[in-house]
């Protein structure tokens, strides 16, 4: 709050910009992965690995060139939140090139397809694309309340993104889940990006509809029931995720919008009551969905106990299938144990499909160890506490509002995602962000950290000079 | 709008404590339980990742590793002469785990012991590549080869043990199987697996450590020496007070004598021919607890003989009534031996009193061929006193030498045989085909080195002693002779 302060007549103090611990944190975020890529290497062939000045070169261009436009375009950004985004997508690309070099996955690509292509190259033509948003995004959003006015074209755009897959011959069914649209050769999951278009369109509506949701209440049973009208826009949200979960099989994204959409109601409102009803819905929600998908049903059976329930599903089954990837995760990572086993020693590819996206965590798990995967929780919980700061320090309702549900929506998919795989909560196809591979989500996270940066600048900006006050002038003290 | 945010902020750190918590207990609390699971292929992946050690008999590897080019499981266990070495090895497959010597010294084999770490530490800095230790046994190839072959498609076992140390020298059993033929885990292994599954010979089983029978006749060894230690016989030369018929107390049933003379015969001469019913009348005078004590001494009753591949439990039944403890003194009614547990009879008979633990691992190596263990022989217990031993040895060399002797296929040149034949009965009132038993040491200047239990499952026997003498003795003959001549 020390930046309100400075609004006061005392005068406008420069705050460090801290570019220069941004600079530093980044020369780690880059040697890590780099040192990381090595050890790979020399693990899988006994050798330097060829690519590796290629690959320290790259990310250090990628992490440079971004530092380089931060220090131009958003001066007084957060300088942590770029260093933890070019670790965690650096270590990323090394767990995915690692996959790649799985003889296992290479000998049933051949198998299955005839040819095998590695995904680290993808993964790395991605990443720069996600940089390149990024630093557009710095570049022409010059102040994040200009998208204040996209308010109800947001709300249109998420719709039509999430949609999109349903569309008979864009949307592509991959193992049962409806959430990827297939355009040339590419396919992207329009939900990644529905995600940030989504935070926008709330915090549009619920500035401007705070005071009504808030205040306009009866109460009833203890609780503030907000007027019908008011009320409308919040059961749509809640059908609307339901929707998505059933027609898409997507149990994450729902979860996701919802909970994001919860919290953000909450910040605006501050009634507690909002919460409450919002469990309540989702609870509601997941019992009717939880009782008639099969889908949903059986990694419901996979998180309760996968051993006992890879005895008695029924042959053929997708819940086998469900609980059979539940048991190869939670292997992995038994395996790993404390310290893990290296990387490149594991066997985090017998998890079979998905082992480089949904799955990657255990990859962490079984090579790095319950270290490693401590190290990546604190840093992306560091994400979301940097996200959540930003929103604290913001000083326009609606820049609080999108930071909170950024860094919000942030955080519930690491919880939803690391949860799933680890068999805490039921298990629900989302991927890591920065860490897994996918073109959608390392673009579109790398644009959320950019939209959070730059709310962060403006939030840590200092204040214009006060204008000279003419009484100043009078307590002068003239000298004789 | 702070103060809500503050929450939020609390509550994005708890879901992360969350997930830390669960973390920790995956990794930590269950690592162990996850890691070792029995579906947890990474277990198998490590035993095949590296060349593995090998099984050696007489300074020679009867396992081999090859690349098997796969990418999962890098070597393939192969095994030399397969099926006559099964019941000693087990079998290391990829698809199927491991048993016996294959997978109690898995952490030797697969170079993954901790006594090995040391070598590995090495090997890492020297760039080698890991390689498994090997387990040296203390099989006779020569005796294990004559047992294997001397039951040829017979179904039945053979065990040897020489007696001074408890070492064994041979472990056949037969139907056996070819280890190699399922190393792997492609469709053909699966085959070759379910294939032994359901055959009805179940060629898996070890019968010499695994399998129980009915010891019969060859049990009358232990009878005699329990009435010799407890008194109730002095002189194995003297007339017994044994009625023909001899009424098996408490009841009017007559035990039925296959061979003639039994009437108030010689302990010696009833060894001989070997007459139910002067064995019968002994191990009721001696009483079931004395029975039980004497048995237990033996090695009966159990559970936990570890060659280091558990045997079977023998039994001697602890609770049968009179009636039921007079049959069991002959081998029949709820007694139960395995071939091992006979040979360790015979051969505590043979070491004059002294019963040494039976062993089949000598020593335990490095790679670089250091001893990392050495089994030391062990006295297991002193069923009797040398003198009983010794007037049980004349009678089982009378057995082998006398001219109404049942054992006198196994007589060899050279060297003194003691020995005793055994038909016993089994099934459903006994209606099943007998199994054919010879239990014999051979002697020499130097004392014995070898005694040996063989069966014979599926004997075209007849119901007579001589079967015994006729069918597994000859075996018996050939294993010793292998022990002496590799001795010279």
């Amino acid at each position: 709050m020390s930046v309100v302060t400075n609004t006061t007549t005392i005068g406008a103090i420069d705050l460090p910009s801290r570019r220069n611990t941004e600079l530093a944190l980044l020369g780690f975020a880059v040697a890590i992965p780099v040192f990381a890529y090595l050890n790979v290497g020399l693990a899988l062939d006994g050798k330097v690995p060829a690519g590796m000045l290629g690959y320290g070169v790259g990310l250090g261009l990628l992490a440079g060139i971004a530092h380089l436009l931060v220090r131009r375009f958003a001066k007084y950004a957060d300088p942590i939140l770029l260093p933890l985004a070019t670790l965690l997508n650096g270590l990323g690309l090394v767990l995915i090139w690692r996959l790649d070099q799985s003889p296992r996955v290479i000998a049933k690509s051949m198998a299955q397809f005839g040819s095998y292509s590695p995904d680290a190259p993808k993964q790395l033509m991605y990443s720069a694309i996600g940089v390149a948003l990024f630093l557009l995004v710095l570049i022409f959003l010059k102040d994040h309340r200009v998208l204040q006015r996209y308010t109800y074209i947001s709300m249109v755009v998420a719709v039509i993104l999430l949609l999109l897959p349903l569309v008979p011959g864009l949307g592509s069914d991959v193992f049962g889940a409806k959430i990827w649209i297939k355009v040339g050769p590419f396919s992207i999951q329009p939900g990644e990006f529905a995600k940030i278009v989504i935070a926008v369109f709330f915090s549009g509506y619920l500035m401007v509809k705070r005071d009504a949701l808030a205040l306009a209440s009866r109460r009833f049973m203890g609780l503030y029931l907000p007027r019908g009208r008011d009320l409308g826009p919040i059961l749509t949200i809640w059908a609307v995720s339901l929707l998505i979960l059933v027609f898409e099989n997507d149990l994450g994204t729902s979860m996701l919008f919802f909970g994001m959409f919860v919290i953000m109601l909450y910040v605006a409102t501050e009634r507690t009551s909002w919460i409450i009803m919002g469990l309540l819905m989702a609870v509601g929600g997941a019992v009717v969905v939880g009782s008639t998908a099969s889908h949903v049903k059986s990694r419901v059976a996979a998180w309760l106990d996968p051993f006992e329930c890879l005895k008695t599903a029924p042959e053929g089954s997708n819940m086998i299938q469900a609980c059979d990837q539940m048991t190869q995760v939670l292997m992995s990572f038994g395996s790993g144990g404390t310290l893990g086993t290296g990387l490149g020693q594991g066997n985090s590819d017998l998890v079979g499909f998905a082992a480089n996206s949904d799955f990657i965590f255990a990859t962490v798990g079984e090579e790095l160890g319950l270290a490693g995967v401590m190290a990546f929780l604190l840093l992306y919980g560091l994400i979301v506490e940097r996200g959540l700061r930003t929103a604290l320090a913001a000083r326009d309702p609606f820049g609080k509002l999108l930071a909170t549900g950024l860094s919000g929506a942030f955080g519930l998919q690491i919880f939803v995602v690391a949860g799933g795989v680890m068999g805490l909560i039921p298990l629900t196809g989302m991927t890591m962000p920065f860490l897994a591979y996918g073109g959608s989500s390392v673009i579109a996270n790398w644009a959320l950290i950019a939209i959070l940066l730059r709310i962060s600048d403006t939030a840590r900006r200092p204040a214009p000079a006060p204008a000279p006050s003419p009484d100043a002038e009078m307590t002068q003290v003239v000298r004789p | 709008m702070n103060k809500p945010l503050r929450h939020i902020a609390i509550f994005c750190g708890l879901l992360v404590l969350a997930l830390l918590i669960r973390d920790n207990w995956i990794q930590y609390v269950r690592a162990d339980e996850l890691s070792t699971h029995s579906s947890n292929r990474r277990v198998t992946i490590e035993r095949y990742a590296s060349v593995r050690g090998n099984i050696i008999v007489d300074g020679k590897p009867i396992t081999g590793s090859v690349d098997s080019k796969d990418p999962t499981y890098k070597y393939k266990r192969t095994y030399t002469n397969g099926p006559m070495w099964a019941p000693v090895t087990g079998y290391a497959s990829q698809a199927f785990d491991a048993n016996q010597l294959e997978k109690l010294n898995d952490g030797i084999l697969t170079g993954n012991d901790d006594r090995l770490f040391f070598d590995r530490t090495l090997s890492m800095f020297t760039g080698d590549k890991k390689k498994g230790g090997d387990v040296v046994t203390t099989l006779n190839g020569a005796a294990q080869k004559a047992a294997f072959e001397g039951l040829g498609d017979k179904k039945g076992a053979v065990a040897a043990i020489e007696p001074s140390t408890g070492k064994i020298l041979a472990l056949a059993s037969t139907p056996s199987y070819d280890p190699s033929s399922f190393a792997g885990y492609h469709d053909k292994d699966a085959k070759a697996w379910q294939a032994l599954e359901k055959d009805k010979d179940k060629p898996k089983l070890n019968r010499a450590l695994r399998e129980i029978y009915p010891p019969g006749s060859t049990f009358k060894v232990l009878t005699a020496a329990a009435a010799l230690e407890n008194g109730k016989v002095t002189d194995i030369n003297a007339a017994t007070d044994t009625p023909e018929p001899y009424l098996l107390p408490d009841t009017r049933v007559a035990m039925k004598n296959h061979a003639r003379g039994c009437e108030n015969a010689t302990l010696k001469y009833a060894m001989e021919v070997s007459c139910n019913s002067v064995f019968a009348k002994l191990g009721h005078e001696v009483g079931r607890d004395k029975m039980v004590e004497m048995a237990e001494k033996f090695g009966f009753n159990n559970a936990e003989i570890d060659t280091p591949v558990r045997a079977a439990t023998s039994v001697y039944d602890k609770k049968m009534d009179r009636p039921g403890n007079a049959l069991s003194s002959i081998g029949q009614f709820n007694t139960n031996a395995t071939p091992l547990q006979m040979a360790m009879v015979t051969a505590a008979i043979a070491n004059d009193g002294k019963l040494m633990k039976p062993y089949m691992v000598d020593e335990l190596r490095s790679p670089d061929l250091d001893i990392l263990e050495k089994h030391e022989p062990e006295e297991m217990s002193r069923p009797m006193s040398p003198k009983t031993a010794q007037l049980v040895q004349e009678m089982m060399e009378s057995v082998v030498n006398s001219q109404v002797g049942t054992g006198g296929k196994a007589k060899i040149d050279g060297a003194t045989v003691g020995g005793k034949t055994g038909t016993a009965q089994h099934g459903e009132l006994n209606k099943a085909r007998p199994y054919a038993w010879f239990i014999s040491y051979a002697k020499t200047d130097n004392g014995s080195p070898v005694a040996v239990a063989v069966i014979v499952e599926d004997s075209k026997a007849t119901r007579d002693d001589i079967s015994g003498g006729g069918l597994a003795g000859p075996i018996a003959r050939d294993v010793m002779k292998a022990v002496l001549d590799s001795k010279k």
